[in-house]
């Protein structure tokens, strides 16, 4: 570190720079990060409490972290094994399902949501369907999850792909000579490698549908109590008028994005561990 | 434990790999499979560990067929190239794998991959990771992980490929001291004829799906079964010819065909040492040039009307004396091999004129 900063300091204009720089970046992140900070803590701990216990927040809070949830299982599933048939399989077709896989990075995300209520709405494609059978999709919960994973899909496939294309399937073939079934190759042999970036391509995920918004105000309705997911009852309270309330739930959902980011990076260490 | 193979077909799409391919290993015997890259001996390895299906044909397991029997229960310590080990274990866990997939209790676990530590000069090493260890080491590990099952009949895919010349050295007097030791039927697949003929009881010579010749070391440099076998091992001059007169001309270089038919196209093949140099005026060949290999001088010589022609010689040999660059030389060919084109098999070999 020392011998970097030494080699790389060109002295009297390079403090300036890096001044420079310190101060910008101080200006650009932590101000707004105190500013938060200080709304959230301003009433004290109780008035915080309050207005993340109030009905409202408190189901878009729930909401957002269960849909969360169980995207994050999906996708660790899913993910793995879409990982598994782009490295492992050779078939036409492999490369334009690369690129689908990445699609859903560069759509715009309010973009991903009308696309979505197009299909699903009630005058979408599929939404006289939809109606005689009664799922309801578009403006529901379903509609929430499946934008969720729209959204997020990359994160667990580009997670395990480099992990998978480094091991070497004749260590599948070992297990099996040394005696293994195909259930102890997959538990014993295959999964341990992977665990740690399909969990950090996980972190990832929930971390990303936390702050998910674009996609969400359009296809969930927004209907209080029922489809109002977090990020989208702030905008409404900062709407309102209200940046007390807009700040506490913020900071609920700063300390699960911050505490994630963490256990990420904890995890992608010990993937670049055993790798 | 015996194996048998017994008319093995394999093709991945076009391409046989394997074509009709029967051998015998005895119990007990280290034998290698020979030949160049491409040419079955690895897949027909892999058939017999139960790690690819033949499109037709057989393999025994003293006498019983194995066919229908997974790579699983088959009984075979397979060691890979690229040593395969399991990244995220230790090499003690390593090593234990097939004992713990059998469900041996953990004392039983620690006492096998103990005596194979020590067995395999690892010592010591039980507690680190894969990515700790040498190539050596890894190889190793790989080997004791193939053995910790007790396995009836061992097998060896390039097991010395994936590391440098010395280690390579050290690992083929590793695997022979320890089939001495432990007589474990094994077949190891290379396409090194120094660690074939170095290692093995018998050699398996295969080209292109096909067994040329299954013999000793000594029987295949001394009586190569095809041509194919003529050229692969050891290094020889091969000229294609026709017979005229109980001899096979090639240029000026008559090279002896006693009892070859008038008009018969043969390949002649030349072993370097199988032919002696010396200066002469009045010779048939030209000396281009002489290359020292160590031990040993390489000479090149153009046959009068002729292609190039190579003989080497020990470096104190006195056929060398005089011999350099632009010197004339007659040859005299101490021993020749002749397979007939339409045959490709052996039909004479030519006693040194008396």
């Amino acid at each position: 570190m020392d011998r970097v900063s030494d080699a790389l300091n060109p002295g009297t204009g390079g403090r300036v720079v890096r001044g420079a720089v310190l101060a910008y970046i101080g200006l650009l992140v932590l101000l707004p990060l105190v500013a938060l900070l200080q709304r959230g803590l301003a009433g004290g701990m109780d008035a915080l409490w309050q207005a993340i216990s109030a009905p409202g927040a408190r189901h878009a809070l729930t909401l957002t972290l269960w849909s969360a949830a169980v995207m994050t299982l999906i996708n660790a599933l899913m993910g793995t094994a879409a990982a598994w048939v782009l490295v492992r399989y050779r078939f036409p077709g492999r490369t334009f399902l690369s690129t689908l896989v990445d699609l859903p990075f560069a759509i715009p995300t309010l973009v991903t949501g009308v696309m979505l209520v197009l299909l699903y709405g009630p005058r979408g494609l599929m939404g006289d369907w939809l109606a005689t059978s009664g799922l309801k999709i578009a403006f529901a919960p379903p509609g929430i999850l499946l934008a969720l994973l729209f959204v997020t899909l990359p994160f667990v496939v580009r997670a395990v792909e480099p992990v998978l294309l480094e091991q070497d399937p004749a260590e599948e073939e070992a297990a099996r000579t040394l005696g293994a079934d195909a259930f102890t190759v997959f538990l014993r042999v295959l999964l341990p490698p992977l665990l740690p970036a399909i969990l950090s391509g996980s972190v990832r995920s929930f971390a990303r549908a936390l702050g998910e918004f674009g996609s969400i105000v359009v296809v969930s309705g927004n209907i209080p109590y029922k489809t109002l997911t977090a990020p989208i009852y702030l905008f409404g309270e900062i709407e309102a008028g209200d940046p007390q309330a807009a700040a506490a739930v913020s900071l609920v959902l700063l300390l699960f994005a911050v505490a994630l980011t963490y256990a990420g990076r904890a995890l992608e260490r010990w993937a670049g561990v055993d790798a | 434990m015996s194996i048998r193979v017994d008319h093995l077909y394999k093709r991945f799409g076009d391409f046989v790999a394997v074509d009709d391919v029967s051998l015998e290993v005895e119990s007990g015997e280290l034998v290698a499979f020979l030949g160049p890259s491409g040419s079955g001996k690895s897949s027909i390895l892999r058939i017999i560990a139960g790690l690819e299906r033949a499109d037709s044909g057989s393999v025994f397991f003293a006498g019983q067929a194995a066919d229908h029997l997974h790579a699983r229960a088959r009984g075979v310590g397979f060691v890979f190239q690229h040593y395969a080990l399991f990244r995220h274990m230790t090499v003690a866990q390593n090593i234990a794998f097939g004992l713990r997939v059998q469900g041996k209790s953990r004392a039983d676990q620690g006492l096998r991959v103990h005596e194979l530590l020590d067995l395999m000069g690892l010592a010591g090493l039980g507690e680190r990771y894969p990515r700790q260890l040498s190539g050596g080491q890894r190889q190793r590990v790989a080997l004791a992980r193939a053995l910790a099952p007790q396995p009836q009949v061992l097998l060896l895919d390039e097991p010395f490929g994936a590391v440098d010349a010395r280690v390579r050295e050290e690992l083929r007097h590793w695997l022979r001291r320890l089939h001495d030791e432990v007589h474990v039927t094994s077949i190891f697949v290379t396409h090194d004829q120094e660690e074939a003929f170095s290692v093995a009881d018998k050699v398996i010579v295969i080209n292109r799906g096909r067994v040329e010749q299954a013999a000793s070391p000594a029987d295949i440099l001394d009586h190569p079964a095809t041509e194919f076998v003529a050229r692969f091992i050891g290094d020889a001059n091969v000229y294609e010819g026709k017979a005229l007169g109980g001899v096979v001309p090639i240029g000026r270089l008559e090279i002896p065909a006693a009892g070859v038919t008038d008009g018969t196209e043969v390949s002649a093949v030349l072993r370097f040492y199988d032919l002696k140099f010396w200066k002469e005026d009045q010779g048939i060949a030209r000396v281009v040039r002489t290359m020292t290999l160590g031990d040993r001088v390489k000479v090149e010589a153009v046959i009068d009307d002729g292609p190039v022609i190579y003989s080497q010689f020990p470096r104190r040999s006195s056929l060398l004396a005089g011999i350099e660059p632009g010197c004339r030389i007659h040859i005299e060919v101490t021993l020749a091999r002749l397979y007939p084109k339409d045959a490709g098999i052996l039909v004479s070999t030519t006693p040194p004129p008396a």
